[in-house]
């Protein structure tokens, strides 16, 4: 039923399902491609019957199934005549990837390794039911919602310089504080400053390998390297967001009698109060998750300030892999502005783009693609081929194959961190059952899934970074 | 008749709950749910908590229940495990609710999951024999 339309591309044509108005695109090698289960590619499908959406409705290398677009998803939508659908964004607002790198040495650091992630551990606080060693107020999370990673410079987290190397600077335009419930609020204010649980994590890593001197140079990366990964979102403050935008959008579609395949498709006219209100609350999640990894990449650099005195470790990049994003795109020659959804995305954008940070303007976007536990996450360079062939998007991790109903009878969190042990990295969660349903085995190869990337062109690899040690919720 | 079980599903979690009525479907939800985190049967009774819902629609009701649950669960730092639940319905649907329960005490409760959110993914109510409402979490 699918097509292969190139190397890497297969395409689920129109009719695969009812109603679809464009094709799926589904960019994946023929040994991934058998790692896609049927319901993956079905959501593909289904994402191509919303309304005003363009060219393609797209998956990425690491898809899997997802809960109504896939994980993996892109979709654009005509600011004319398109929609909004919080389904497109995820519960998890802008859960994304910040990467610091260092001027330390793993040779220097390694002794280390165990100390650093425990006292990590305590210095950021993960799990179930934790809260942050930070108490704003209701004043406080407003200014959150509004401004972001900049309130929290201004309030003494991290600095100006790292800004300017956060996606949207940090602090994306658009908030609309009062579209935020009281319920979200509630939630969101203990977990300023908190990691969160399931795949969200914090790991210290070791560049390993560099395949683009060039770049990796100019984004300061060097063999031997100490960095710094952060994975999280926005909470309960995003979960609680979307929650409530989705009960009175799925409403919304009877209004404007939009048919939708399932109901976590549910969406409203870009222009409609519906979506304005959504969009405006989506965006105040997206800042309070800049913030939130702004917070605990300051705590971090406090943890290794206090055993090398001589530590600096610098933002290189800050990329959302689950938001929708008002973008301008080329369509048959004419730049159009396009309601972009990503959901298990990141944006990759190639040189000369206005919202590429300043100091890689000409080289790309920076891309963070982040491997699970026991497996390399990579460093790429977006690309013009990004741009033409996914709306500027690569994929955002190497993408679920198990479970974790199915990871806990096969795996024991004691086995997998034995296993990690013996490949020299250290975990540190708060119960071990959680190690299980994240081992390395669950996952795709990440190492695999870049490679499509950059074989299609969409980005381009720059460096490989491997574990040393993870704390996780 | 048992009263839910999971399905497969490569990132979250899927459940069916079953019921006589749309009360013991709700509760049984509510026990899925919950099961899904934590063993239950290591929560103790110690708490209550009361929830009164209403919605125009049955599907309406049960998502914004289950969300209420979750609400709860982060807000209050507390678990639950004993659902008592009346249903009324009028011109709508109305719930009433008194939820058992304690407060979060890491050292002795020991999570598999932390639930984000109810997705409305193949959210389905249906009646045959018996009540039966599928949901999928997002963990």
């Amino acid at each position: 039923m699918i097509n292969k339309v190139d190397n890497n591309v297969y395409e689920v044509p129109i009719g695969y399902r009812p109603g679809m108005r464009v094709p799926g695109r589904i960019f994946v090698s023929e040994e991934l491609l058998k790692m896609v289960e049927p319901g993956t590619i079905d959501q593909v499908a289904n994402v191509a019957t919303l309304p005003g959406i363009v060219k393609y409705s797209m998956a990425l290398p690491d898809a899997h199934l997802g809960y109504g677009f896939p994980i993996g998803g892109v979709a654009a939508f005509h600011e004319n005549g398109g929609i909004i659908s919080p389904g497109g964004v995820g519960f998890d607002i802008n859960c994304g990837v910040r990467l610091l790198y260092s001027n330390l040495e793993a040779r220097s650091v390694q002794p280390l390794i165990s100390t650093l992630i425990d006292d990590l551990f305590q210095a950021v606080p993960s799990g179930v039911g934790a809260t942050s060693r930070l108490h704003v107020s209701d004043h406080e999370l407003t200014e959150t919602f509004i401004h972001g990673a900049k309130w929290a410079v201004e309030q003494g987290y991290g600095v100006e310089a790292d800004i300017e190397h956060c996606e949207e600077n940090g602090s994306m335009a658009g908030a609309d504080p009062a579209q935020v419930s009281i319920k979200a609020r509630k939630r969101g204010r203990p977990q300023l400053g908190t990691l969160g649980s399931g795949n969200h994590f914090l790991e210290i890593q070791k560049v390993e390998e560099i395949f683009d001197q060039t770049i990796a140079k100019r984004f300061g990366l060097f063999k031997g390297q100490i960095t710094v990964m952060i994975h999280c979102g926005s909470r309960g403050a995003g979960h609680q967001i979307c929650t409530d935008h989705l009960e009175v959008i799925s409403r919304a579609v009877h209004k404007y009698k939009i048919d939708i395949p399932d109901k976590q498709l549910s969406c409203a006219p870009i222009g409609s109060p519906e979506a304005k209100n959504y969009f405006g609350a989506m965006v105040c999640a997206a800042n309070y998750a800049w913030s939130n990894r702004h917070i605990i990449a300051h705590w971090t650099r406090e943890v290794f300030e206090k055993y090398f005195n001589y530590a600096k470790l610098d933002l290189l990049y800050d990329v959302a892999h689950n938001v929708a994003k008002i973008e301008e795109h080329k369509l048959n020659d004419k730049l159009e502005r396009l309601y972009v959804h990503r959901k298990g995305a990141t944006r990759a954008f190639g040189p000369g783009r206005i919202e590429v940070p300043a100091a890689y303007r000409d080289l790309g976007q920076p891309v963070l693609i982040p491997g699970s536990m026991g497996t390399p996450s990579y460093v790429l360079c977006g690309s013009d081929k990004a741009l033409e062939l996914t709306f500027g998007s690569a994929c955002h991790g190497a993408g679920r194959i198990m479970s974790r109903t199915r990871a806990k009878k096969t795996y024991t969190g004691q086995d997998v961190k034995a296993a990690l042990s013996g490949k020299g990295i250290k975990v540190k969660a708060t119960h071990p059952a959680m190690l299980a349903e994240e081992a390395p085995q669950v996952y795709k190869p990440s190492d695999k899934v870049v490679e499509v990337v950059h074989n299609l062109g969409i980005a381009t690899k720059v460096a490989k970074l491997v574990p040393l040690g993870v704390s996780k919720g | 008749m048992k009263p839910f079980d999971y399905l497969e599903h490569t990132a979250d979690i899927k459940f069916r709950a079953y019921g006589e009525n749309v009360a013991e479907m709700l509760n049984n939800a509510a026990l899925a749910l919950f099961n899904a985190m934590i063993d239950t049967s290591t929560v103790q009774i110690i708490d209550t908590w009361k929830v009164n819902l209403s919605a125009t629609e049955l599907e309406q009701l049960a998502y914004n229940w289950l969300s209420e649950l979750v609400f709860l669960f982060e807000t209050e730092f507390a678990i639950f495990s004993k659902f008592n639940i009346k249903i009324e319905q009028n011109k709508e649907w109305k719930l009433e609710a008194q939820i058992g329960g304690e407060k979060i005490d890491i050292k002795r409760h020991t999570f598999d999951n932390e639930v984000k959110a109810i997705t409305l993914h193949e959210f389905i109510i249906k009646k045959n024999d018996f009540w039966c409402i599928q949901v999928v979490l997002d963990v």
